[in-house]
């Protein structure tokens, strides 16, 4: 289009796009292989675990050194809350990029600020739940379930600290009046990864959580 | 037509090469990068060769005791990963490195400081998979490492600890470079390089690159899995804890079987880019080229289990796989009948490159009609896991890619260094080469059809083997006489070979245009384009070209030299390394110190320092 | 460093748009929830139209929050059709592998069960 390479980087690209956001939408691309091959794990897995604790059912397993009957593992509200709690922080980030680019410093950085909070949450949420499932007996060697389990959603959370981490140091950027318009692209990239693994994890939340 | 800068008269380089140690370990010059992927994959190359040679030593009689079966395992594993990892892998990576740029018009990569970090890691996983040796650990089962062979239970040593740190390590450089290389050649084009105009070997490049962004993922998993059920008690691949072994080989050939096909392109872009110059005639069918390449590429996920045809997955999975493996046959067939096509009716110039691309396409052919015969699955079920296999996959890894990329090897080798390469020994080379090639990898279709099965590291004398392991290691004898007298080219050449014009094949492309070695910036000014083969079209309506003149540099704005990307390698590796050995936790964390420090430090780099 | 490429100065969805995505999103991840429980309980209502049917409504639900989050947070919808390539090629072969896993794994296992 020509008014995008009127305000195009200079020199322009044979593709118009900006090098950049091709690069980091190759590098998500690549990552839903990644994603798709421990997914893939879960599900082949899933019901084959050999003891307990089970996602769904009430099932034996060794409980403080005792067979004993676990219930199921899962609580659906605080892992939906969390849902939600990414969920938004994927709007807020919009709303930051939206004021970057309108050189709006304070709405970039209230949204963002938002943004860091959210997924600091999300990270919080996952711990406590890591936490509490290993009290509730399924730890990481247990069974086929567990194992899988914290696999996938461990990997999961790895990203969103390296989402935590990429996202506060462009807020820091902000801060100290780093961003401005001509400079959102570098927000935007790091907007990006942030909205693909929310995305990812709308893909785990069902396929995990709630299948059954 | 295409417009090359002839350079200011007169005005002689006042720029200097940089020089030295520090200027390679900082170097962000894509052309150095390539000389130094090259050197280091033919070194570990070498290595490689010299691996095989041993088992040969040991295989070429019956019953012999030279090795060890201990470390008959050790040198057939390394001989396999080395091969496929550090030396065609790598060697692949020389060329793009070098040459996407230059064929596309560009001053560089678009992440030169990227592409060097992807160097480094390259560089430091090789040494670490090597550094097992020393060990007395070098990985011992087999190159794609079937579970549960590889759980702690039956393999308590560190020889699969090494395979998977190595190969991770190996995969993030892979992955680096792919996303550099894939966003380079869809934007870094000149201007008139639409994608229909760019040469055979960019896009085969390109779909290289495609291949690894989706297949190492893949096995980036795979890998954490086998090691998390080593070290970490998991039960992912382990019968005993509901695990499935069948399962590793699933996600191993997911990741396996496009990294043949990674193994492959470069040398068909390789191939494709010497037969149209030394025939003096344009690449035949240009279009059903770059489509076969694409559908070969899309196919290549869906037939992964003709690996593992003899695993019990039931009729209906054999038959799918087994029809998918038949179909790739048809668009790499196409590519044949294209290379045919192109050298039929032309003026064959029987240079070295023309001999090697011939070779190339001849020994392909034969490896491509064992490889149909194994997408039988009942014909499959004798030949897998025999040396009918062994066959098929060293005429299409080494009569395919080695002599592909040799090809490319003795044609950009003036571009790289402003020397020719001896013709009259590049001959005795290739004769060497092909006799030798053939010799040593013919004879294992028989043996294979006659029941020997691979991976022996002997046979009883009764088993009437002897005979053609004898001469299979006469012929891998007569190979290593081949790589003798291609290093002592290499080293004639390069101390006193004739120099090189810029364009000492008249050739096609725009890496001709410019001087032989180029000037680091590349192009004087950006070239434009307006059709394919763009050198021959300048040439079409321009007449002879001058000799490019070498110009002072000044006014060209390149990227500056870093040693971010070596440090966050190094950080990169250290991570890693420390799930090596007992899992140090005090290295991992020290090796994500670094390599947070290094990425931060290069995010904010100046770029003009 | 790079100027921004203002691919979008024109069609530059308003903040309202986004809250308007947000809640759907929400409302999304509550029916998904709704179908889980409704699934769990024999006695709740429509139970017996939604336990059979409960993980094809959770994938075309999430399916369905992809999409938005891919459209509009992610821009897809207003950037060059290059980017939904190079992210709808990957889900594609991601779709078939863990597809043919399955299939592998669970189904023609029940088919064809071996020792």
């Amino acid at each position: 289009m020509a008014h995008d390479t009127a305000h195009a980087m200079h020199p322009p690209t044979a593709t118009g796009l900006d090098t950049r956001k091709l690069a980091i939408w190759t590098f998500i691309g690549s990552e839903c292989l990644f994603f798709a091959t421990l997914i893939s794990n879960y599900l082949v897995y899933k019901g084959k675990s050999l003891v307990g604790p089970l996602p769904h059912e009430t099932s034996q397993c060794l409980l403080h050194g005792q067979m004993t009957t676990c219930e199921p593992i899962f609580e659906i509200p605080l892992v939906t809350f969390g849902t939600a709690v990414l969920l938004f922080s994927s709007f807020f980030v919009v709303l930051a990029l939206n004021g970057a680019q309108r050189g709006n410093r304070k709405q970039l950085i209230g949204w963002l600020s938002a943004t860091v909070v959210c997924g600091l949450f999300f990270i919080g949420m996952q711990v406590y739940e890591f936490r509490h499932f290993y009290h509730k007996g399924l730890g990481y060697t247990t069974n086929l379930f567990g194992s899988s389990f914290y696999t996938l959603t461990g990997f999961h959370g790895t990203h969103v600290t390296i989402g935590v981490i990429w996202l506060a140091t462009v807020l820091v950027l902000a801060i100290r009046g780093k961003i401005p318009a001509e400079k959102s692209l570098n927000l935007e990239i790091a907007a990006l990864y942030w909205h693909f693994v929310d995305v990812v994890w709308i893909v785990i939340f069902p396929v995990v959580y709630l299948m059954r | 037509m295409a417009t090359i800068a002839m350079g200011h008269a007169g005005a002689e380089a006042a720029y200097a090469e940089k020089k030295g140690l520090w200027s390679w370990i900082t170097t962000v010059d894509h052309k150095r990068i390539g000389i130094l992927y090259g050197v280091s994959a033919f070194l570990f190359f070498l290595i490689g060769g010299l691996e095989a040679l041993l088992l040969r030593w040991q295989l070429g009689a019956p019953e012999k005791t030279f090795l060890s079966p201990e470390l008959y395992n050790q040198l057939f594993t390394m001989h396999g990963t080395t091969m496929i990892f550090l030396g065609v892998m790598p060697l692949s990576a020389m060329f793009f490195n070098y040459f996407i740029p230059l064929q596309i018009g560009a001053r560089d990569v678009a992440f030169p400081r990227l592409n060097a970090y992807s160097y480094w890691v390259f560089l430091f996983g090789g040494l670490i998979l090597n550094a097992s040796f020393l060990f007395n650990a070098a990985p011992d089962m087999g190159w794609f490492a079937y579970a549960n062979l590889t759980s702690k239970q039956y393999s308590p040593g560190l020889n699969v600890d090494f395979w998977i740190i190595g190969l991770q390590i190996l995969g993030i450089a892979s992955l680096a470079a792919a996303v550099n290389f894939f966003v380079t050649i869809l934007n870094l084009r000149a201007p008139g390089m639409k994608m229909m105009r760019m040469p055979m070997f960019v896009w085969m490049s390109l779909i290289t690159q495609v291949l690894l962004l989706l297949a190492f993922p893949i096995i980036t998993v795979a890998l954490v899995l086998l090691m998390l059920d080593r070290n970490f008690g998991t039960h992912f691949f382990v019968p005993s804890g509901g695990g499935d072994p069948v399962l590793w080989q699933h996600l191993f050939w997911l990741f396996g079987h496009p990294e043949v096909y990674i193994l492959i392109l470069p040398a068909f872009g390789v191939v494709s880019e010497v037969l149209p110059v030394f025939s003096r005639k344009p690449l035949f069918g240009y279009a059903a080229m770059v489509f076969s390449g694409c559908f070969i590429a899309f196919l290549g996920f869906g037939v992964w289990s003709h690996h593992m045809f003899s695993t019990g997955m039931g009729p209906m999975a054999d038959t799918v796989f087994s029809l998918g493996t038949m179909l790739i046959a048809i668009p790499t067939g196409v590519k044949i009948f294209n290379w045919i096509g192109t050298v039929w009716g032309g003026s064959i110039q029987f240079k070295t490159p023309m001999y090697f691309a011939l070779g190339f396409v001849a020994m392909f052919i034969i490896g491509g009609l064992s490889g149909v015969m194994h997408a039988s699955p009942p014909a499959d079920l004798q030949q897998t896991d025999s040396y009918f296999i062994v066959a098929h996959f060293h005429y299409v890894l080494f009569g395919g890619s080695i002599f592909g990329l040799t090809a490319g090897a003795y044609y950009w080798f003036p571009k790289m260094t402003g020397r020719m390469l001896s013709e009259a020994l590049g001959k005795v080379h290739f004769w060497l080469m092909f006799i030798g090639f053939n010799l040593t990898f013919a004879p294992m279709h028989i043996l294979g059809l006659n029941g020997m099965p691979r991976r022996v590291y002997t046979y009883s004398a009764d088993m009437g083997f002897g005979f053609w392991n004898a001469i299979e290691t006469v012929g891998s004898l007569i190979l290593g006489l081949a790589f003798l007298v291609f290093i002592i080219n290499i080293l004639k050449s390069l101390r006193s070979g004739a120099v090189a014009p810029a364009d000492p094949w008249h050739g096609a492309t725009l890496e001709w245009s410019i001087p032989s070695p180029p000037q680091e910036w590349n192009f004087a000014v950006e070239p434009t384009v307006d059709s394919r083969d763009a050198l021959w079209e300048l040439r079409r309506t321009k007449g002879v070209l001058p000799e490019p003149a070498r110009v002072s540099g000044r006014g060209i704005h390149l990227p500056s030299p870093s040693y971010w990307p070596i440090v966050t390698a190094f950080g990169t590796a250290l991570t890693l390394v420390g799930f090596l050995m007992h899992v140090t936790l005090w290295v991992i964390l020290a090796g994500v110190a670094i390599t947070m420090f290094g990425i931060f430090s290069w995010a904010f780099e100046p770029a003009d320092h | 460093m790079d100027a921004q490429v203002a691919t979008h100065e024109h069609a530059h969805p308003k903040p309202a748009l986004y809250l308007k995505v947000a809640l759907i999103l929400f409302v999304m991840t509550a029916l998904e929830v709704l179908a889980f429980e409704v699934s769990r309980r024999s006695g709740a209502p429509l139970h017996d139209l939604v336990q059979p049917l409960l993980n094809q409504i959770l994938i075309i639900l999430s399916a369905a929050k992809f999409a938005l989050v891919a459209m509009f947070y992610m821009h897809l919808k207003q950037d060059s059709k290059v980017f939904s390539g190079l992210f709808v090629f990957p889900l594609i072969i991601a779709a078939v592998m863990i597809s043919a896993l399955l299939l592998l794994f669970a189904y023609l296992r029940m088919l064809h069960p071996t020792a």
